[in-house]
């Protein structure tokens, strides 16, 4: 088991040596760095000073060198539009991107798993038959849409929830949080159920297909020979045994879930890491997009070896197969 | 059914026609009625937005046409200025119908050509490295598989970003479709990549291979005329189902704000400028270019769907 983690921390490695790498090139190439910080009517004599000053003329791997060292450090250096530090702009904007992304997978997780077992168990049935068509359409509507429509309903129709914003949040430490003010729960509420939606109709047709692949499965047969109550044949034994493929698809997609919180924090105007990147994109804030892509490139790495962990923890069978190897 | 179509195939000469509606695919067509509607309604959308100049009843991209005065008509209604909206107008008197017909000529324009795009680049690098093998295959699926684990439309918006950093200011409207185009095929290449190269892998072990290699066919023309052909199916299956993506993409993109200009409005800009009229009333500004999207998406959905349960090919 450690010669397989280790396998798969070097690979991370690279990847993140890649990602740095473009990143780099992304933060050297393109646009102009010294102009950026420099206004319009300086003299072509502080071009050259700032660039020498900012170690633009060493030679690449210097540079490169340097950009990582500074980035390990969590240093990704000014943001052009807002003349703050990149790392400081980041961390003031995660705390809201964090809630909202674990929101809505545990809206997906609960909700997923059981619609996932309902009609799994009940696969005839008009209800089970009603869920499927609709995780159909659910799956074919682009995520903008969906926010879209449900502020329609419960912001302009009903006016139940808001549409915007975070509410009020309360400052625990460097950590603001909107989960302990009751505004801060009623705007979650809207924006977490946009980011869940395609990840709860992906776990629960998982689930389905694994469930009802489990149910035709001799042990399950021999299990309600032997007497077991339904409840412990279905949960204890079925579920239990659908869990690898459904841990792996979470695990992966809570990736997508930071970065699909682009679109569901531009519909709801939620001040997350998302919408930072968004508006950096749109006036090319070259520090602020390299940054994001390195936090994204290292959650997705982080959660992929997370997930490989996770593996031998839930399923026996791969512990043996590893040690054959 | 084989059996029979050849011995009525020796009876009389059946026409090219004749033959494809016999076939496998489209029998499993004509028993699909869902699927006929998708075709149906792929097939409308797509002769609307190619004919927009022609049958749309207004020009919205014309300045000396339009009258603020027309703003925020109601569908079915006059204006004050005595002109009909079938669908009602926007804030600038913009005929609804009007835009949404151009617009969804946009959307088709990026999505096609991107899918294009991403098919030539997935292609062309799937059968090299299933073909190679050995360092070329590892290093392109490397990658391959490094961007399947990001979403596409994080890699578009990368794309997108660096565009925009390089290209000059003054040519950005102009080239800001292309520049979508590049950012979403790039962004879709590797789910084709990957499929070339496992089925490129299959054949390559095929007799028709090694005799053609045999003969001292050039490499080039074994991949492009007797491995290609062969590998078609899956590739047919995930463009259609690419196209729907690809849309949708563009959608989201210029919905958030970073993709085609104003002046050339996609259905995704078109829901961005009717999101601003959702609580001021004004819903037809934003529910019609929504509804055509979602229809337009599921309906090429629908047919990927049927596509590659008619065509079976080992997808995956």
């Amino acid at each position: 088991m450690l010669a397989f983690i280790l396998r798969r921390l070097a690979q991370s490695i690279v990847v993140m040596a890649v990602v740095a790498l473009i990143a780099f090139m992304l933060f050297r190439y393109v646009g102009d760095p010294v102009a950026s910080l420099l206004g319009q009517d300086s003299r072509l004599q502080d071009f050259e000073e700032l660039r020498e000053r900012l170690g633009l003329n060493d030679p690449f791997y210097v540079q490169f060198g340097r950009f990582i060292a500074n980035a390990v450090q969590g240093e990704f250096g000014i943001s052009y539009r807002l003349q703050q530090p990149v790392s400081e702009l980041i961390l003031s904007r995660l705390p809201a991107t964090i809630e909202l992304a674990f929101a809505s997978a545990i809206i997906a997780l609960v909700f997923g798993l059981s619609l996932g077992v309902f009609t799994a168990l009940k696969p005839r049935s008009f209800a089970a038959g009603l869920i499927m068509t609709l995780s159909l359409v659910g799956v074919s509507l682009p995520t903008f849409l969906i926010g879209i429509g449900l502020i329609y309903v419960f912001a302009v129709e009903l006016q139940w929830l808001p549409s915007f914003g975070r509410g009020d949040v309360v400052r625990i430490g460097s950590w603001d949080t909107g989960l302990l003010t009751s505004t801060g729960i009623r705007s979650l509420i809207l924006p977490a159920i946009t980011l869940s939606l395609f990840q709860l109709t992906l776990i629960m047709r998982l689930v389905r297909a694994e469930m009802l692949e489990v149910l035709r499965q001799d042990y399950i047969r021999f299990a309600r020979a032997r007497g077991l109550s339904n409840r412990a044949i279905n949960f204890g034994h079925a579920l239990k045994n659908t869990m690898v493929p459904v841990i792996t698809i979470t695990g992966l997609q809570l990736g997508s879930v930071i970065a699909f919180s682009i679109v569901t924090e531009t519909v709801f105007q939620w001040p997350g890491v998302g919408s930072l990147f968004i508006n950096s994109v749109q006036v090319v804030d070259v520090p602020v997009m390299a940054a994001y892509l390195m936090f994204i490139a290292f959650v997705f790495v982080v959660i992929n070896l997370i997930v490989d962990i996770l593996y031998f923890a839930v399923d026996p069978r791969l512990r043996i197969g590893s040690g054959r190897r | 059914m084989s059996s029979t179509n050849n011995s009525t195939a020796a009876q009389k000469p059946r026409t090219r026609f004749q033959r494809i509606w016999d076939s496998d695919v489209f029998f499993s067509f004509r028993r699909s009625p869902v699927t006929i509607v998708a075709a149906l309604v792929t097939f409308i959308l797509i002769l609307a937005a190619l004919l927009a100049p022609w049958i749309a009843p207004y020009d919205p991209f014309n300045p000396a046409s339009l009258n603020l005065m027309d703003g925020f008509t109601p569908p079915n209604s006059e204006s004050m200025m005595g002109n009909y909206f079938v669908l009602g107008s926007d804030h600038q008197g913009r005929d609804v119908l009007s835009t949404i017909l151009y617009g969804s000529r946009i959307s088709l324009f990026v999505g096609f050509l991107a899918t294009l795009f991403a098919m030539a680049m997935g292609i062309s690098l799937g059968l090299l490295a299933g073909y190679r093998g050995g360092t070329t295959d590892a290093i392109i699926m490397r990658i391959a598989d490094i961007q399947l684990s990001f979403p596409a439309i994080l890699i578009a918006l990368l794309i997108f970003g660096i565009a925009r950093g390089i290209i000059p200011p003054s040519k950005q409207e102009g080239m800001a479709v292309w520049v979508l185009i590049v950012a979403i095929g790039l962004a879709n290449w590797a789910q084709f990549a990957r499929t070339v190269r496992g089925a490129t892998m299959v054949e390559r072990q095929k007799d028709y291979v090694s005799a053609a290699k045999l003969i001292g066919v050039h490499p080039l023309r074994i991949l492009v005329r007797h491995v290609l052909p062969n590998v078609m199916a899956p590739v047919l299956v995930i463009a259609t189902i690419g196209l729907a993506l690809a849309i949708i993409e563009e959608a989201t993109l210029s919905f958030l704000g970073v993709g085609v200009p104003p002046t050339q409005p996609s259905l995704g800009t078109l829901i961005r400028i009717g999101q601003q009229f959702l609580f001021s009333g004004e819903w037809w500004i934003l529910f019609f270019p929504a509804i055509t999207l979602v229809l337009l998406a599921l309906a090429v959905n629908l047919l990927g769907d049927w596509l590659r349960d008619a065509l079976n090919p080992r997808l995956r």
